[in-house]
């Protein structure tokens, strides 16, 4: 005759060994069944005597209590690993898919642009793409009949109208409407009457103009130094040189060392080190008076870059026409 | 503008070599795009030694040479009577090309194979002699290049000028840059007039200049050179118009040309004797005037023009191009040359409408010195004199009606360090404004009056001098600072902020970003079928389009989009989803004349919405999901209330009817979405349906919340009932579902559409709507009592307003 402690031990031994349902099954009737070994025990409680019976039947009772959750448990585990393996999953079968769409790397760099600018203080603003001439010429210092007028090929709408050349409209624009200090910066789509392996008729700029008392050309310096810097790297160097445009003065080209071959000549800057990123400059008088500021009292600078140009720096992109293809294979890349 | 080193040295000493210079120029403000060497072709020019000289069998006067070049020998047909055994001469190899651009071949003459060439002295453009093969000096090593045993080299710079310096359009306005950044002076050529002579007569009695219109023309400046003989030129003039790319032509034409571009001057030599009345008239041209210009094309002429005319008829259009009636020719024995200034925009406007661009006119539209014209007319005429071996007619002819007078500016240079951002003293800013020809004098410590030389045409303030004084200090000095900004709370662009939610929003639901050309083919319209009196046909014209894809601006993003679609096709994408937020152009009656510029959101959906995959078969795209596109977005933005509703046909130009909706809130039209008609897929090649739509987010934007505010989430469960109506095929599902939810006095937190029946049971007409409405309050449990009368009340709206009959299970 087994005591109950025996059956208890026995029995957690034969559940630990079992290793599938069926044994576990078959546990469970050997030990928990109307036959089994618990029940074979209660029945010899009677011959006890009648001080044991209650502890035995307890000790008993809870053996049996335990046996039954163990064995439950090991049988849901049982049961659920074999599950597993039967419907385990392909995982490498390709995702349920969702579409994933691409922003335009114009719209990506026009963002990190005026993200830049924003943090340093500038507003972003903007201005029409049909311009008059005015805004887009007269008020900056370019006279009809003024050979700077070549320096960009002009679409026009009528002798009045164009579709604006640079983005630099926007500087008398906002001028016009509030009086200094001006911090913005203006990106937008502009047009030049040109269309090659390395121009689009369309492209994008982004214009900048910060006027207020006492600006001086160190300060146009510094500010697109840290423009440059946040948009490429701190070890892009720069180098201004004197330029012109009629809209400014002095007027300065910012190059920047080039960022395929970090100066040691390639064919992208064309064996010079160099890459023409902005065109910048002192604002011109002429372009104070026409908005009404004394150009004796404010100073300012304004500066403007074209968009695509260092998008193609960035990525790497050697032909500007693919910005306007819209070939999915392209945007997706972005 | 070309100039070569050789040239420039005549004026100035250079320092550097080709690259440090070059680089030294661009950082003054003169871009060197490219330098040259002008002799590099002579690499492959090499000293050979004469082996042997044979008769040629074929031909009496050509020879067969064996030129040892070296490293091998070479068999050479040569023409040169002065070949001879042992000497040493140029051997030119093939593929060079020489400075008469004529390219050197191997080849066989006269059954002979030539394998180089034996040349020249002028052949080679180092010479005049041309009579035969050139005769080295017998000390040059055989085998080195000409190139290396001549020590040949003079780099050509290719500078990018700038329109304000047009004193650089000239060897001593380069080589005065040049001088100045070594602080040396330009060396100006020393004129020394040949003895002039008073016979026939002084120059008062031979010829007069009169000026009708000093506008236009402020200065004429005439001297005459008689006796002339016209001829090739002495090869050292023929080599320096070479140096920069020039062809000779003849001494007299030759020597205007050298003039012009050794002062920025043009010139202009008109055969005396062939002037009417042997005298000069500048007035402006009659409208419609005809006038041959020497290059043999025939021009109409406006009133605003100005001409050069003789005592009878035109000779020249000013500053621009001479006559053929005039020029100079072979037996021209009588010069008068023109040395002259124009006004700059009279002759810019001239070569704009005559679309002459040239050496002349480039250079009097961006201003000639006015003080140039004398010191111009003396060194052609010297050299007319010398070269021409003409007689010099004493006297000039000087018309000058409006003397120009030198400009004065103040210079604080307190307020130039400052516009800089540097800090000067007064007398360095002296030393670099003299440096470049300015007077200075000092009126105290801190303030200057300068006067900047009459070729400085593009001086006129302060802020000129500025630059002038950076440049010379050189950019890269001045300090890098940082303006005051102060830190003060800034607001977005709302618009800005709006464009890029809705970018990221349809980047989200998988669409991809196009820009397209704000200008399309004015042939678009057509394609998209829109009525003759469309408003979007009055489109804004392009005067000058690159082509005719390109001479509109848009009145819809649709075309671009089609195009897109169209390349996309065309490389096998043939499952796309695109996105543009860009401007169209509508015509308008602004005052400044400008178009309204209004901002659309435009989308093209077209093949598979999902492809074939190991879960599901493949599933075309349709109108619906574009449809969820656009509700997604508006729920994203919070814009309530969007309705779709059927777009009347008569609207449906480029979309297919019937398949199409047109979008408004609280009935104001702010878009439509649907299948692009199928003429229009036809008109643009396409071979799929494609799914469009149009936002006008200037509409879009009153319906945006201000706020968000927050409903509180109700505890109260929630009860459902579903209806099933029967109603005509015509009534729109989203009024019925609006029905209902505004007669649910706030209870109906929902209607979802479960089902659309048409055929079997229900008439041809009538189909079959079956939805699911779910009940709720916030407030408290609903019993069946109050969900029954409304539910009654829905049903009985519903029976009223659309002639349902339903059941209610």
């Amino acid at each position: 005759m087994k005591t109950i402690e025996q059956i208890h031990a026995e029995a957690l031994t034969a559940i630990e060994t079992a290793s599938d349902i069926e044994t576990l099954k078959e546990l469970k009737i050997a030990y928990l069944g109307r036959k089994g070994a618990i029940t074979g025990f209660l029945k010899t409680i009677a011959q006890l005597p009648p001080k044991e019976r209650p502890l035995a039947g307890k000790k008993a009772n809870a053996v049996k209590k335990e046996l039954d959750t163990i064995i439950k448990n090991a049988l849901q585990k049982t049961q659920d690993a074999l599950a597993s393996q039967t419907d385990a999953l392909d995982v490498s079968l390709p995702g349920r898919s969702v579409a994933r769409g691409a922003l335009h790397p114009i719209t990506q760099i026009n963002r990190e642009i005026c993200a830049i600018f924003s943090k340093l203080g500038f507003d972003v603003v903007e201005g029409p793409e049909v311009e008059t001439d005015y805004y887009n010429f007269e008020a900056l210092n370019i006279p009809r009949n003024h050979p700077a007028r070549d320096m960009q090929d002009t679409f026009y709408v009528s002798s009045d109208i164009v579709l604006r050349t640079h983005t630099s409209p926007t500087q008398p624009r906002v001028m016009e409407k509030q009086p200094p200090p001006v911090r913005i910066i203006a990106p937008g789509k502009v047009f030049r009457c040109d269309s090659d392996l390395t121009h689009t008729p369309m492209f994008h700029q982004v214009e900048g103009l910060l006027v207020d008392e006492g600006v001086s050309f160190g300060d146009l310096k510094g500010v697109l130094t840290t423009f440059v810097h946040q948009m490429f790297d701190e070890e892009t160097s720069l180098r201004f040189r004197p330029s012109f445009f009629p809209f400014t003065e002095p007027s300065a080209e910012v190059d920047i060392r080039c960022v395929i071959c970090r100066g040691t000549g390639c064919r992208v800057c064309s064996h010079t080190g160099w890459l023409e990123v902005l065109g910048s400059g002192m604002v011109h008088p002429a372009v104070f008076e026409n908005v009404d500021y004394d150009p004796d009292k404010y100073s300012g600078f304004a500066f403007g870059m074209g968009v695509e140009r260092i998008a193609m720096l960035k990525f790497g992109i050697n032909d500007i026409r693919k910005f306007f293809e819209n070939d999915l294979r392209f945007l997706s890349q972005f | 503008m070309k100039a070569s080193s050789s040239w420039l040295k005549k004026y100035t000493d250079i320092d550097q070599n080709a690259d440090e210079l070059a680089e030294a120029l661009t950082m003054l403000g003169l871009e060197v795009e490219a330098v040259s060497d002008r002799y590099d072709f002579l690499n492959t020019v090499i000293v050979s030694r004469v082996n042997s000289v044979t008769p040629h069998p074929n031909a009496d006067r050509l020879k067969l040479c064996l030129a040892d070049i070296g490293d091998q020998v070479l068999s050479v047909v040569c023409g040169a009577p002065n070949v001879a055994e042992g000497m040493l001469c140029a051997c030119v190899l093939p593929g060079t090309m020489l400075p008469d651009k004529t390219v050197v071949k191997e080849g066989v003459i006269r059954g002979e194979r030539s394998e180089a060439m034996l040349c020249s002295q002028s052949e080679l453009g180092l010479g005049d002699d041309h009579k035969g093969v050139w005769e080295l000096n017998s000390g040059l090593t055989v085998g080195v290049s000409l190139k290396e045993a001549l020590d040949l080299a003079d780099p050509v710079f290719e500078i990018d000028l700038t329109p304000n310096r047009p004193d650089c359009l000239s060897m001593i306005g380069v080589a005065r840059e040049i001088a100045a950044l070594h602080q040396g002076r330009v060396k100006l050529p020393v004129i020394k007039l040949p003895k002039a002579t008073l016979l026939p007569g002084a120059i008062k009695e031979l010829t007069s200049v009169t000026i009708e219109d000093p506008d236009l023309c402020p200065r004429y400046v005439a001297r005459l050179v008689f006796d002339i003989q016209v001829a090739p030129s002495p090869f050292w003039l023929q080599d320096h118009l070479r140096s920069v790319g020039l062809n000779p032509i003849n001494n007299i034409v030759d020597i205007t040309n050298f003039v012009m571009l050794e002062t920025g001057q043009p010139l202009h030599a008109f055969d005396h004797d062939r002037l009417a009345e042997n005298r000069i008239v500048v007035r402006r041209a009659e409208q419609n005037e005809t006038f041959t210009t020497l290059d043999n094309k025939e021009h109409v002429l406006t009133d605003d023009m100005l001409l050069i005319c003789d005592g009878e008829k035109a000779v020249a259009i000013g500053g621009v191009m001479g006559g053929l009636n005039s020029e100079i020719e072979a037996n021209t024995t009588r010069v008068l040359i023109e040395s002259a200034c124009f006004n700059p925009v009279s002759i810019r406007k001239t070569s704009k409408t005559l679309g002459m661009n040239t050496d002349a006119s480039h250079r009097f539209e961006r201003g000639v010195d006015p003080n140039g014209q004398v010191f111009a007319a003396n060194r052609a005429a010297q050299l007319i004199a010398e070269i021409g071996k003409g007689q010099l007619i004493k006297g000039i002819v000087d018309e000058y009606p409006a003397p120009v007078t030198s400009k004065l500016i103040r210079l604080n240079t307190e307020a130039a360090n400052r516009r800089l951002g540097v800090h000067l003293s007064t007398a360095q800013i002296t030393e670099y404004l003299e440096s470049i020809e300015f007077k200075v004098k000092e009126v105290d410590t801190n303030s200057l009056k300068v006067m900047p030389p009459s070729f400085r045409v593009d001086i006129s303030r302060f802020e000129d001098l500025t630059e002038e004084i950076a440049r010379l200090c050189g950019y890269n000095t001045i300090a890098t600072t940082f303006p005051l900004i102060p830190g003060e709370a800034r607001s977005l662009n709302p618009a800005i902020v709006l464009r890029n939610r809705i970018k990221d929003l349809l980047n989200g639901f998988g669409f991809s970003e196009a820009i397209t050309y704000s200008f399309i083919g004015g042939s678009s319209y057509d394609s998209l079928r829109l009525e003759p009196n469309d408003p979007r046909r009055k489109a804004v014209g392009v005067l000058n389009p690159i082509s005719e894809e390109q001479n509109v601006m848009r009145t819809t993003l649709i075309p671009g989009l089609l195009g897109a679609m169209q390349h996309n096709l065309l490389q096998q994408n043939k499952n796309l989803k695109l996105f543009e937020i860009g401007s169209v152009f509508m015509h308008a009656d602004n005052n400044d004349g400008l178009p309204d510029e209004i901002e659309i959101l435009a989308g093209l959906q077209t093949g598979l919405r999902t492809a074939r995959n190991w879960q599901t078969s493949a599933q075309d795209s349709d109108f619906y999901d574009i449809k969820g596109a656009l509700e997604a977005l508006f729920n994203h933005l919070g814009v309530a209330n969007v309705k779709f509703t059927s777009q009347p046909s008569e609207l449906c130009h480029y979309v297919r009817p019937g398949h199409t909706a047109r979008i408004l809130i609280k009935d104001e039209v702010i878009g439509q979405a649907g299948e692009v008609h199928p003429d229009v897929l036809r008109n643009y090649d396409l071979k799929q349906t494609a799914f469009i739509f149009e936002i006008d987010i200037q509409r879009l934007t009153p319906h945006l919340p201000e706020t968000v505010e927050f409903q509180p989430i109700t505890k109260f469960p929630a009860i459902a009932r579903d209806v099933t109506l029967i109603v005509g095929r015509e009534k729109e599902a989203g009024d019925l579902l609006k029905t209902v939810a505004d007669t649910g006095e706030n209870l109906v937190e929902n209607v979802q559409l479960l089902d659309i029946f048409t055929g079997d049971s229900i008439p041809n007409d009538q189909k079959s709507v079956s939805f699911r409405i779910i009940y709720r309050s916030a407030e408290k449990t609903l019993d069946d009592e109050t969900i029954n009368r409304l539910h009654a009340k829905i049903a009985d709206k519903l029976r009223r307003s659309f002639d349902a009959s339903f059941q209610t299970r």
